[in-house]
Formats: structure tokens, C-alpha cells, sequence
């Protein structure tokens, strides 16, 4: 077993301490405006510009992509990503507006794109100037990814490019989409290529944006139409008929269990890390009633906050040993799970915090009254969006049981 | 109260998972894989369902012979006493590779019965260490005939030396040679060490569900004992920890073969032209199954970790981890026997086997719930009456 396994490396310990001085020495301002819980629901300018601008510092301190290539615009450092956020975490500061940019399109491009497209984009990406959406579902291509419809057509060294995505989150706000296409009629997987497409400088011409709104009430996803969309073959990301190939580098990003791991800085906002939602949740317990009687003491209330504790504890656990390869039965085991764990475990902090306020989980965002200015109801309705996107709870069942256990395969 | 800053520090990252460790489980898989097959098992102590059957231990004492002379049964002995002193990870992958084997043995309550010893710090406790070694067979008998896992609710009493009344739910009492028992005196509750052949008393046999293990309640006339310490409920509450995690890693252990055995019958067995692995209502449970061993598996190592390295955090980790385990062999065992259909539900499918030692592992130093309501005190407050 490596030293790594029960420390920092020489090179972490001195990032870990590198990031807590800079941390400390760079308090960031409070925010002018509401923020929302997640990137997810950037709504106005104003947030985003908050947002962003922080992100471009975290960049510039060397907090974002710590792990990539300098000349790709990372730090070139081994394994330090994962400090960096551990040591964000702990220091109260919004996410990063640039979800899918970091997650997805960052990690994608750095493993399948040629190298003039790394060095165009993946520096941006990181700083943040350039925010990113994902084009991937389409009205009847959800669970089912791979029967969409979008379709690439070929003409000289362009691509022609027609369709229709959904539950684009940020595409408001993106400069560039990372975009899976139909560009084979013949073949199901292998009819799919990937591409990342620039869309704000094609917006109002051959690019549509329309805003969907949320059960929430809020925005932050929208519709994007293609209508002969034209892009260089350079933004053609590896070979053409790879797409789902492609397509499984950005879901497993997506879903914290890539090889590479993400800048993450979640620890404020109104969207906190896991254990500051379970403080706030015992917090919310001790001064809210249900039925009458105080929340903190009704049995049912403690058992089910001690249920939420353990999971939560447990999902860290997991992840600490999954970094002791001998202690893991099958490489996937654990990375797969933490979507769907991660997820239900949010909607399970969701639905509790709306036991423990009982009557008054009925007001909402705009009555001063509700104890938690109406983030309670806000969260656990949104929690139904994380157990939906990326992959349902019930596709990461099936992908668990057939990657995994090695039982039948669905499709 | 919460902790929010984790200090990285305190415990290893690996949990204490060195080379040694990793080498011990590695040959203690390997010899339950050679010497314990499920068939083998069956055989063993499956031999007759008749429900009025007698409650004789059936084990091999062969396989605890030679387990004796490789060690493991004074695994977590100290080096002073002539143990190997290995940590509680150590102990705790052992106790999983014994649960996966379903294993018929003393090996468990000797284990916690160590962790007991270690607590009483007196001479007395350090021979019953050094026998341990040699290869004698310890068992706890601490617990009233309501079922408390309290230290200071015993019905059995203490005068002069001598001990009287009655101890409930001793496990694999038949097969040890020394039992651990938490009595009255006049200060409080001492523990005290009592040959398994003492004049006086009485081990009488429950008929119990399990077929893995056996279990008595013991009655004191009169029975000359060794103090091994007059602060019994400190050293329980000490080694409190160390019984839940060893406790739950045993269901871990019953909860993968349960998991792999039952995939495997999914992947085999075909309905309506097809595995029924294929079946979402199938495929689903085995993938909620494996998420909480997962997640139970690591509160294990947490636990065991904690009790080396964070002795202050120990017990709130021991009944995170003991109350997960104890949700898991729940839904698992339920779970095995319903997807097998009505072969899981005959005598002839091995999986009868682990369902019985996951449903007596449950309640074994409290089930679930007594875990979380427990914790609650110690996160939220007590709720006064």
C-alpha cells in the first residue's frame, strides 16, 4: 500500500496548505443578490456575473484545474484537485457557475478532442468566461439517450446540424454546448457522434433558446431548436459513429465517478455541503414544531435525522475507501453509486425538513413568515430534479445491476 | 455537537488497512473458501429440521483447532499478554469473512469477550487474555432476561464472591470455556470470570432459529467467581464499540454472500424467456441491497478505525455502522429469500441459512433503531421524560 493511502503526498500537503492560506487571506465579498441553491438555477445576469467573477478568482489563486496540463491552462499538479476542494468545502463560498464546463465538457474534451480544440477552450472553461450547457436529452430521448433524433449531416469539412434538446441547463447563459448527434440513420449507438458547438454567436440565427419552467417556479433550464446550425469538423470531438463512447467519459464526469475529478466549492450559497445541510437540518429541528410539539423531540423526527446522519456518513466513508483499492470488490462499485446515493440522500434532507417545520412547510419563498424563507419546500422540490437528471435513479439502478452485478441487460 | 470540520488527520485515510492486514484477510478468505463451503456448512449443521430438534451445538471443532493454532482467536490480544495485538480493522475483516462463511464457532463472542478482558485492566484479566491465546473460548454474559444491552441492568447478583441469578441470551455458550458476567454488588456492577464447568451452574440451551449458533441463558447458584473488575459498566461502555462494529462486520459479511448468491440465481433462473435478473422489480432490490452494504462496510471500517485512532468518536461511529448493518440484513435476508421464489423458501436452498443468522445478528447488542435512538441522545440531547 502507498504512503498516498494514508496521507497527503509531499505535493498535496503543500497545496492543502497553499489553498488554506489563500482562502484565508481572500475572503470573498457577500453577494448583492439572492443566490440560488445550485448552479442549475442561475436565473439573472446579476447572480451570474457574482458567480463568475468568483470563479475566475478561485482560477486565478490555482484552485481550477488543478490536476489538468498547464498548457491546456490547468496547474499541473498530481491528485491536488481533490485538496483544493476539501479546503473549499470547509471555507463557506458559493459553487461554480460553470457546472458543465467543469464536469463535463473539461474532462470530455481533455480525453477525446484534437489538441488545437484543448487549446481553445479548456482554458476558458476553467476560468469560467466560458460557460457551457449540455445537449443531450431531446423530447423523446430521455432515459433512452441513444434514440435521439438530432441529426449532423456531412457537407465538405462542415457540419450541418438540425434538432431539438431539452432540460438544457445555463443554456441561457452558454457560450458553447457539448452536443450529442444522430449522424447515422442506420444504427442506434453507432449512429451518434459528439461535437461541442458554439451557440451564443448563433443565437437569433440558427440557434433557438426558450426558457422551461420549473415545478419550483423558477428558470434555469430551457428548449434549444437547431436550425442548420453550420460548425467546423474540428469541433468534431474523436471519430465519427464514437458519439456513446464519448457520451460515457461526460456521464461518468457527470456523476463523480470519471477518472478526473472536478473543481467543486459548494459549500455556500444557499445550496451548502452535506454536512452543513444536516447542522442546519438539527438546527431547523430544534426550533420548528410539528403537530404542536417541538420537532427535535418527536421520535420519529430523531430517527429519521439519524437515518439521514448515517447515510450521509456512509456516502463519505464510501469514498474514503474507494481510494484503498484492496478494500473495493470491483472498481465501479462505489463510483457508480454516488449519483443515485448522493441524490436520494438530498431528497431525503428535502422531505424531512419539510416534516420538521409540519404547518408552516406550507410558505413559501415569498412569505416572511416560513422558517426557512421557503428554501425547505425550494429544496425538496428541486432534489426531484437531481434524482431525474443525469442519469434517473432508476437508469443508475439498472446501470448498477448490469455494469456491476452483471445481471440482464435492459436495453 | 455535529461535527463540521473534520479534522483529516485523525484517523488514517486507508483505516488502518496496512499491508499485514490486508494479507490476514486475504488468507482468512482463502481458508473459509477451502475449508467451509456452503454445501459443506449445510451438511454440517442443517442435518435435521424437526422443530422440536435438540439444541446440541453442531460445529466443526476441528476447523476452530487449527483457527486456534493461525491465531486469529487472539487476534486482538495484546503483544504483552502473547497476542498479535492486531488492530480493529484487523478484527473486523475476520468477523466479515466469518459472517460471509456463516461460520459455526466461538470466534465471534471470544473476539468481543477480548475487547471486554482489555477493559478490565487487573491481573486477572490479563491470564483470561493469555488463555484466550492458548486457545480457550470466552462468552459474555451480560444481559437480562428483557433483553437490555445495558450494562447496569443484570439480574444476576454478587456476595462474597459468589454469584447468583440468572444471565440471558449467552451466544455459543455450549462452546466456550469461560463466560464474562456483569453482576451486582454493592458499589454498582463488577464483571466477573467464571469456568464454564463451575459447581453451581446451570447452562440451559435455548432452541433457537439460527442454525449457526447456540445460545443459553445461564443460572447462578451460589457460583465461585473471579472479579475482573469492580467498574463493570466502565469496561463495557469501553468496549462497547468494538461489539457493535465486530457484530455488524459478521452481517456485512452474511449480507455479500447473500447478495452474490442471490445474482447469481437471478442470472440462472429464467421466467418469461428471460433471466429474471433482467426484471427491474429484481434487478432494483439486489441494487438497494448492494448500496447498503456498500454504505455499511465503510461505517464498519469507520467504527473500527475510530476505536484505534479516535477512541472519543468510537461509539457514535459503532452504532452508525451497527445500525446500518442491522437495516441491511433486514432488507437482505427478506430480499434473498423473495427472489429465489419457492425455492428460497424450502430447507434445501442454503440461503435459509444466513437469513437465520442475519435475523439473530439484528437484535445482537441492539437492532437498529435502539442504535438511532441512542444517537440521537448523543447528537440531539436526551428528550426529557
Amino acid at each position: 500500500m502507498t504512503d498516498d493511502a494514508i496521507k497527503d503526498s509531499p505535493e498535496q500537503a503543500e497545496f492543502r496548505a497553499y489553498c488554506r492560506n489563500w482562502l484565508d487571506e481572500n475572503p470573498l465579498t457577500a453577494p448583492t443578490v439572492r443566490l440560488p441553491q445550485s448552479a442549475l438555477e442561475i436565473m439573472t445576469p446579476q447572480q451570474m456575473d457574482y458567480l463568475q467573477s468568483w470563479q475566475k478568482r478561485a482560477y486565478d489563486a490555482g484552485l481550477i484545474g488543478c490536476d489538468y496540463a498547464k498548457e491546456y491552462g490547468g496547474g499541473g499538479r498530481n491528485n491536488c484537485q481533490r485538496i483544493a476542494n476539501e479546503e473549499m468545502q470547509k471555507t463557506k463560498l458559493p459553487f461554480f457557475p460553470n457546472i458543465v464546463g467543469l464536469d463535463m465538457a473539461a474532462p470530455t474534451i481533455f480525453f477525446h478532442a484534437n489538441e488545437e480544440v484543448k487549446k481553445e477552450l479548456l482554458p476558458s472553461t476553467f476560468s469560467g468566461e466560458t460557460i457551457w450547457c449540455q445537449g443531450f436529452s431531446e423530447p423523446g430521448a430521455g432515459s433512452d439517450l441513444a434514440g435521439l433524433n438530432t441529426f449532423a449531416e456531412k457537407k465538405g469539412d462542415k457540419w450541418i446540424i438540425n434538432g431539438h434538446k431539452v432540460w438544457t441547463s445555463l443554456a441561457h447563459f452558454a457560450d458553447w454546448m457539448i452536443l450529442i448527434a444522430r449522424t447515422d440513420k442506420s444504427q442506434k449507438h453507432g449512429g451518434l457522434t459528439y461535437f461541442v458547438v458554439p451557440i451564443k454567436e448563433n443565437l437569433g440565427k440558427s440557434v433557438d433558446v426558450q426558457p422551461l419552467i420549473k415545478m419550483t417556479g423558477e428558470t434555469g433550464f430551457n428548449e434549444v431548436r437547431f436550425e442548420n446550425l453550420e460548425i467546423d469538423d474540428k469541433y468534431r470531438i474523436d471519430e465519427i459513429g464514437k458519439g456513446w463512447t464519448v457520451t460515457q467519459t461526460t456521464l461518468l464526469h457527470e456523476r463523480s465517478a470519471g477518472q478526473l475529478v472536478s473543481a467543486k466549492s459548494e459549500g455556500g450559497g444557499s445550496g451548502q455541503d452535506e454536512t452543513g445541510v444536516m447542522a442546519g437540518l438539527i438546527n431547523l429541528a430544534k426550533s420548528n414544531f410539528t403537530n404542536g410539539e417541538s420537532s427535535v423531540k418527536n421520535p420519529l423526527i430523531r430517527d429519521e435525522l439519524m437515518q439521514l446522519l448515517i447515510r450521509i456518513e456512509g456516502l463519505e466513508q464510501n469514498q474514503r475507501r474507494n481510494r484503498v483499492a484492496k478494500l473495493c470488490d470491483h472498481p465501479f462499485r462505489i463510483p457508480l453509486q454516488w449519483k443515485l446515493v448522493a441524490t436520494e440522500i438530498a431528497q431525503g434532507v428535502g422531505n424531512l425538513s419539510m416534516q420538521i417545520e409540519g404547518a408552516a412547510s406550507s410558505l413559501y419563498i415569498a412569505d416572511v413568515n416560513s422558517p426557512s424563507k421557503g428554501q425547505s419546500p425550494l429544496f425538496y422540490m428541486n432534489s426531484f430534479g437531481m434524482t431525474i437528471a443525469g442519469g434517473t435513479s432508476e437508469v443508475m439502478r439498472n446501470i448498477l445491476g448490469e455494469r456491476v452485478l452483471g445481471l440482464a441487460k435492459t436495453k | 455537537m455535529l461535527d463540521q470540520t473534520r479534522d483529516a488527520g485523525t484517523q488514517p485515510n486507508n483505516f488502518g488497512f496496512g499491508e499485514n492486514e490486508v494479507m490476514l484477510r486475504d488468507s482468512v478468505k482463502k481458508f473459509f473458501k477451502n475449508n467451509l463451503s456452503t454445501e459443506k456448512l449445510h451438511r454440517l449443521v442443517a442435518g435435521d429440521f424437526d422443530l422440536h430438534r435438540d439444541a446440541t451445538a453442531k460445529w466443526d471443532k476441528e476447523l476452530w483447532q487449527q483457527m486456534v493454532e493461525l491465531g486469529w482467536t487472539g487476534l486482538a490480544v495484546p503483544e504483552a499478554a502473547g497476542g498479535i495485538g492486531m488492530s480493529a480493522v484487523a478484527v473486523a475483516s475476520i468477523a466479515e469473512e466469518a459472517g460471509k462463511a456463516a461460520l459455526p464457532s466461538p470466534l465471534i463472542p471470544t473476539l468481543c469477550s477480548t475487547y471486554v478482558l482489555k477493559a478490565c485492566s487487573s491481573a486477572i484479566a490479563s491470564s483470561a487474555l493469555e488463555s484466550i491465546v492458548n486457545g480457550s473460548a470466552f462468552s459474555l454474559a451480560i444481559t437480562n432476561q428483557k433483553g437490555s444491552w445495558e450494562p447496569e441492568q443484570t439480574d444476576v447478583s454478587v456476595e462474597n464472591n459468589q454469584l447468583n441469578g440468572t444471565a440471558y441470551f449467552v451466544q455459543d455458550a455450549q462452546k466456550v470455556d469461560s463466560f464474562i458476567v456483569s453482576a451486582k454488588n454493592s458499589k454498582g456492577v463488577g464483571l466477573y470470570l467464571v469456568d464454564a464447568k463451575t459447581q453451581g451452574l446451570t447452562i440451559n440451551q435455548d432452541a433457537i432459529v439460527d442454525l449457526t449458533r447456540d445460545q443459553a441463558h445461564l443460572s447462578f447458584n451460589k457460583v465461585e467467581a473471579k472479579c475482573l473488575t469492580e467498574s463493570g459498566s466502565d469496561a463495557l461502555t469501553q468496549a462497547h464499540p468494538a461489539l457493535l462494529t465486530i457484530v455488524a462486520a459478521d452481517m456485512v459479511g452474511a449480507a455479500e454472500w447473500q447478495l452474490q448468491t442471490t445474482t447469481e440465481y437471478a442470472k440462472m433462473r429464467k421466467q418469461f424467456e428471460r433471466q429474471i435478473g433482467f426484471f427491474q422489480a429484481v434487478k432494483h432490490p439486489l441494487v438497494n441491497l448492494m448500496v447498503m452494504i456498500d454504505q455499511a462496510k465503510s461505517l464498519v471500517y469507520n467504527a473500527a478505525c475510530a476505536i484505534d485512532h479516535e477512541p472519543e468518536k468510537a461509539e457514535q461511529y459503532a452504532r452508525m455502522a451497527n445500525s446500518m448493518a442491522s437495516d441491511m440484513a433486514d432488507f437482505g435476508s427478506g430480499r434473498s429469500v423473495q427472489l429465489h421464489g419457492g425455492i428460497g423458501f424450502t430447507w434445501e436452498c442454503f440461503i435459509h441459512i444466513y437469513f437465520k443468522r442475519q435475523m439473530h445478528n439484528q437484535f445482537l447488542y441492539g437492532d437498529g433503531k435502539y442504535q438511532r435512538s441512542k444517537l440521537a441522545d448523543m447528537i440531539l440531547g436526551a428528550v426529557s421524560q
